[in-house]
């Protein structure tokens, strides 16, 4: 533990860090450019110049280990000038366009300018410029604003792992751009505005739309996935104009993935802003009664079941499951993709080591999954695990930005593991913290069943479950799916069997809260009753639409795929008379004479919370110990694959979302350029 | 004035064979096993004893430096890296010994490789020295086939491998970390230092760099002793010392001479005078193209060696005295040299590479004179905060030859301004 004295203040360190991180421990602000704590130190910018006792020159600060005894100074004249050179540096080739920049008002050039500048710029002679490049539709540049600070290389090759970019020429033609001008192909393109410090990189579809300044910024989760990313949200007015990313270290460290970003526009298109009455097989606009009035004829003594969508939020499940209840019916279930995972046991569904739990594993075996499309931030993750050890794979041969073992693509591969057989099951032996992800390819397959008591199997064979840990992994793409289960939202025969039941006319009444991932081919002869956000798969063959609000637009609880529970606020209104999910259910329970016993969110949330006491531990992730969950069953051979073909089409607002779409007829179908890099 | 029989490097002019034969007449290989034998400590405390500092331009005293290689492996293997990436305008030195002493060379990588405890050596070699790699190439093949270097280097049972890397024209690549870099086939930009390269360097292994001229003189040091090579010269500046006159002299060459010759005997007696005689003189650049030009009057005293240069405010550097006579346009000589930093500056970072396109496209100006009296300070501006706040030493050497020039020749450039003023003005 060093201790320096930092402009006469004394400090004391963790071994390891550098003086710049002695400073800020020391409450000395020390600007930077190139320096980002989650990136390797590449020192070229020389804007966090200090100069140290015994030392000739002044030192970069982010490069120089924190030593013992060293004596800092970071407001000498020395270092003023140092400073002063190196942002006059910077300016000279840097256009003055702030005006026309997104980037001004959260510009770290300028509010570096502005606290450490010298005199006027003195520079008269031409200045350089250089040509646009192309990033991909999401990222805006204006090369002629680099400042080389090579954030978005070192990003490009460390975090992503689609080494894309780079710098080419030398001197004051050195040049930040793309690999022979191929985009940025990597679902995580959208940090690198993040991350970049001036206006070069900045946020596309975001354009010239709005200053930071007239931004309100709320703090809230992301839907998308299943991780539930922390993110700021920016709203101007009625819109939300952008989301940002929250530091949460257990989640995601400080990253989004671009649809997180960027599906924000289809939270404008495609909205269901009425209520809808199917009329002479029309749909058409009708009031709230008479929607209500509608429902209320055509549900009194049917059969009725209910599906429940990706992106509802607990109060809204909570609620339906209650209005079921009181009609009767326990026919209810989540699991759209046809998940086979029970109810009973929280530990066979959850992501049990937690997302930061990855960082201490050594060894993975993924089954049916893509984390790169399922949830690109937690690859970051397995990406730094596989820099300490392997991993390997059963089901499709991916592109995952770092090597991976293919061991098979059918459960076959998984009994070989099971058995002991290959080099893989001898690193899972030696392995200190091994785990096991099992994605909704898996989970969705057939003998979905089987290899769940598979994985459950070699969990324990491999010992990777023990007091301080548990490998056993579900990797969820919905938002909603950890909360519904934890809520009971599961039957028998899961989705298929009430689509099936519907069909054959067993089941009269369908009760849809957002599910759009099924086909409702067979919901055609029941009686259905939609309620969602956006008009998608689900409003086919409605019979009554109620529009609920999407995500930003309502308070909500989620559970995300580690069983945290996260408290989203409301961000902005909806549009119309759209309303809050758990208030529509409310006021149609009270139509169908079963009213539901609370009359405001906080008195729902009281009872949802004495009903499942653990929703009360807001981001906490909890331990839940081992027990038995699976079948065991004779297993076909047939293939496992992946249920998410498209990153950008996964759900009714990305595919609502203009930007989505145009990312995927840029990427998608058109194979990932990237190569996996082993460094 | 140097002796012959001190002479380290008897074939400078090639009238011999390059060949291992020819060397081994003059005495290269001769006894190598038992300079071995003596041990790594005893390699390096005679290097120390010898007071040889680097020849490469910085003079850091060479057993010094090989004293800070790690003493016990700790798993990763050791390398020696020899910088042959002569790029500093007018220095011609290594060029000479690779040419037409390539085993002074290969047997220097064989000794301090082996008092490092390196498994290898790696030569990069500036990539426009063709023939010179060829020769290289073949003295390597020699030394292989007489079982000099290799699985049992001069039959001491040491294990020891050189390779020839050729560079691909970046004057950068000479920075030794810049050097590792374009070495493990990434750009040739140069790393933090810390981690120095005897901790982390090729490859993340301990290594060092050397300069050519530093290993090619190991070997003769060795066997004659550090305390006779300490003999030459002056305390702290001992020993011999490739000079490489160059410009406006009768007779440009490379020559061997003890350090501490007095600059105007060095030009006297080897390079047949300055063109026109002594008094026609106007400046010189006593180091390579990076370090302060001298003026005449200083040029009629001053020693050649680090201390003597370094206390006029210039260095010895890689001694290459360029020599300007009173016809030289001085402004535009450091312009172009300017120019010749702006095109080389690697970009990595800031000061140096906006700095040196800023300094270049002002010394152009001045050239004409096309410039403003008050720019004359701010350029000079310029080069302080160029200097010391960049990644390596480029940006220093870009900044001292216009320092250099102002220093020395400030009325020069005013009235090259007011000239071009009157001439405005007139028209």
């Amino acid at each position: 533990m060093p201790t320096l004295t930092i402009d006469g203040i004394e400090v004391e360190v963790e071994g390891g860090s550098t003086v710049l991180q002695a400073c800020e421990a020391a409450g000395i602000e020390i600007p930077r450019f190139c320096f980002h704590e989650r990136l390797s130190i590449s020192g070229n910018c020389r804007m966090c110049l200090v100069e140290m006792e015994k030392a000739p020159k002044l030192i970069a600060s982010c490069a120089m280990p924190a030593g013992d005894g060293m004596v800092i100074h970071t407001k000498s004249d020395k270092v003023k000038r140092g400073r002063e050179g190196v942002l006059e540096f910077t300016l000279i080739n840097h256009p003055l366009d702030c005006p026309v920049c997104d980037q001004g008002g959260e510009c770290d050039l300028q509010d570096q300018y502005l606290a450490y500048s010298g005199d006027d710029n003195r520079y008269e002679e031409g200045r350089r410029t250089v040509a646009k490049d192309d990033f991909g539709p999401l990222v805006k540049t204006v090369m002629t604003r680099c400042i080389h600070c090579t954030r978005c290389v070192r990003f490009a090759d460390e975090i992503a792992g689609v080494p894309a970019l780079g710098g080419i020429g030398r001197g004051d033609h050195l040049e930040i751009t793309t690999y022979q001008e191929q985009p940025f192909a990597s679902e995580l393109s959208g940090n690198v505005v993040d991350l970049c410090p001036v206006g070069a990189l900045t946020n596309k579809p975001y354009a010239f739309t709005a200053r930071p300044w007239e931004l309100k910024s709320t703090e809230t989760f992301d839907i998308h996935d299943a991780m539930g990313s922390s993110v700021r949200a920016d709203a101007r007015g009625a819109q939300v104009m952008r989301f940002l990313p929250r530091v949460h270290e257990d989640v995601n460290e400080e990253w989004i993935s671009d649809k997180t970003r960027q599906a924000v526009d289809g939270l404008k298109y495609n909205r269901l802003d009425q209520p809808y009455v199917r009329r002479d097989g029309k749909l058409q606009p009708a009031s709230w009664d008479e929607a209500f009035d509608v429902i209320a004829s055509n549900v009194k003594g049917k059969k009725i079941a209910a599906l429940i969508g990706d992106l509802c939020d607990l109060e809204s499940m909570y609620a339906l499951k209650g209005l079921m209840a009181a009609l009767g019916s326990t026919a209810i279930d989540c699991r759209q993709d046809g998940a086979k995972y029970g109810g009973k046991h929280r530990v066979g569904y959850l992501f049990n080591s937690s997302i930061a739990g990855i960082d201490e594993a050594d060894t993975c075996l993924l089954v049916g999954t893509n984390p790169r499309k399922e949830a690109a931030v937690l690859n970051i993750r397995l990406r730094y695990l596989s820099k300490r050890g392997p991993i390997a794979s059963v089901g499709e041969v991916e592109n995952l930005t770092y090597p991976v073992e293919h061991l098979g693509n059918n459960v076959k591969a998984l009994e070989d593991v099971l058995l002991g057989k290959g080099d893989f099951a001898k690193a899972l032996k030696k392995a200190e913290k091994p785990m096991i992800i099992l994605g909704s390819g898996a989970v969705s397959h057939a003998d979905g069943a089987a290899i769940l008591k598979l994985a459950h199997d070699i969990a324990e064979k491999y010992g990777m479950v023990s007091d301080c840990w548990n490998g056993f992994n579900v990797l969820h793409t919905a938002a909603s799916r950890v909360g519904a289960m934890d809520l009971g939202l599961v039957s028998d025969g899961g989705v298929d069997g009430i689509l099936n039941g519907a069909a054959k006319g067993d089941i009269e009444v369908v009760f849809n809260l957002g599910a759009d991932e099924i086909d409702t081919a067979r919901l055609e002869k029941a009686f259905v009753i939609y309620q969602g956000s956006h008009g998608d798969e689900g409003v086919k063959h409605a019979d009554v639409i109620l529009p609920g609000v999407a995500y930003p637009e309502k308070p909500g609880t989620y559970v995300n795929m580690e069983g945290r529970v996260q408290l989203a606020p409301r961000v902005i209104f909806g549009p119309g008379d759209a309303r809050e999910d758990w208030a529509i259910l409310r006021a149609l329970s009270q139509k169908l004479g079963h009213t539901l016993p609370f009359d405001t969110i906080s008195e729902l949330r009281t009872k949802m919370i004495a009903d499942y006491p653990h929703l009360d531990q807001v981001d906490q992730v909890p331990k839940e110990s081992w027990a038995e969950f699976g079948v065991t069953a004779k297993a076909s051979d047939a293939p496992i694959t992946n249920l998410i073909d498209d990153f950008y089409q996964t759900n009714p607002i990305a595919r609502s979302s203009k930007v989505m779409a145009e990312c995927s007829s840029a990427y998608e179908g058109a194979q990932f350029v990237a190569e996996a890099v082993n460094g | 004035m140097l002796a012959d029989k001190d002479r380290i490097f008897t074939n400078l002019y090639g009238y011999q064979s390059y060949g291992l034969d020819a060397a081994k007449k003059r005495g290269d290989w001769d006894g190598t096993k038992e300079l071995l034998e003596k041990g790594g400590e005893w390699i390096i405390d005679e290097m120390k004893s010898s007071g040889l500092r680097g020849r490469g331009g910085a003079g850091f005293p060479t057993g010094l430096k090989w004293s800070f290689m790690p003493r016990q492996s700790d798993g990763r293997p050791h390398y020696l890296v020899v910088n042959a990436d002569e790029g500093e305008p007018g220095t011609c030195k290594d060029r000479e010994i690779i040419r037409h002493d390539p085993h002074k060379l290969i047997e220097g990588c064989l000794v301090a490789g082996f008092s490092m405890k390196a498994c290898a050596a790696y030569i990069y070699i500036r990539g426009e020295f063709v023939h010179e790699a060829d020769v290289l190439d073949a003295a390597i093949q020699e030394a292989y086939a007489a079982g000099l270097i290799g699985e049992n280097a001069c039959g001491t049972g040491y294990k020891f491998d050189v390779y020839v890397h050729r560079g691909a024209g970046a004057y950068i690549c000479g920075e030794e970390t810049a050097l590792i870099e374009s070495l493990e086939g990434k750009k040739g930009q140069p790393r933090l230092k810390p981690p120095f390269p005897a901790n982390v360097g090729l490859y993340g292994c301990p290594s060092t760099v050397n300069n050519v001229e530093s290993i090619a003189v190991a070997p003769t040091i060795l066997r004659r002793g550090g305390s006779w090579f300490a003999g030459l010269g002056r305390e702290n500046n001992t020993g011999t010392k490739l000079f490489c006159i160059s410009g406006h002299v009768n007779n440009p060459c490379n020559v061997e001479e003890e350090m501490g010759i007095p600059l105007k005997t060095l030009i006297e007696k080897h390079a047949g005078g300055v063109r026109g005689g002594w008094d026609n003189l106007l400046a010189i650049i006593p180091g390579g193209s990076s370090v302060h030009m001298l003026p005449k009057s200083i040029c009629d005293t001053v020693l050649m060696d680090f201390d003597s240069l370094r206390a006029e405010g210039t260095g010895l550097g890689t001694a290459a005295v360029i020599v300007m006579d009173k016809s030289t346009d001085l402004i535009k000589a450091i312009a172009r040299l300017s120019s010749f930093y702006a095109h080389e500056s690697c970009g990595q970072c800031t000061p140096c590479r906006e700095g040196t396109g800023w300094m270049s496209r002002i010394m152009n100006r001045m050239v004409t004179g096309e410039a403003e009296l008050s720019e004359i300070d701010m350029l000079l501006d310029v080069t302080k905060k160029i200097e010391g706040h960049t990644i390596c030493a480029l940006g220093d050497a870009a900044a001292w030859p216009i320092q250099g020039l102002f220093r020395h020749f400030r009325p020069e450039v005013e009235a090259r301004i007011m000239d071009y003023k009157k001439s405005r003005t007139a028209a």
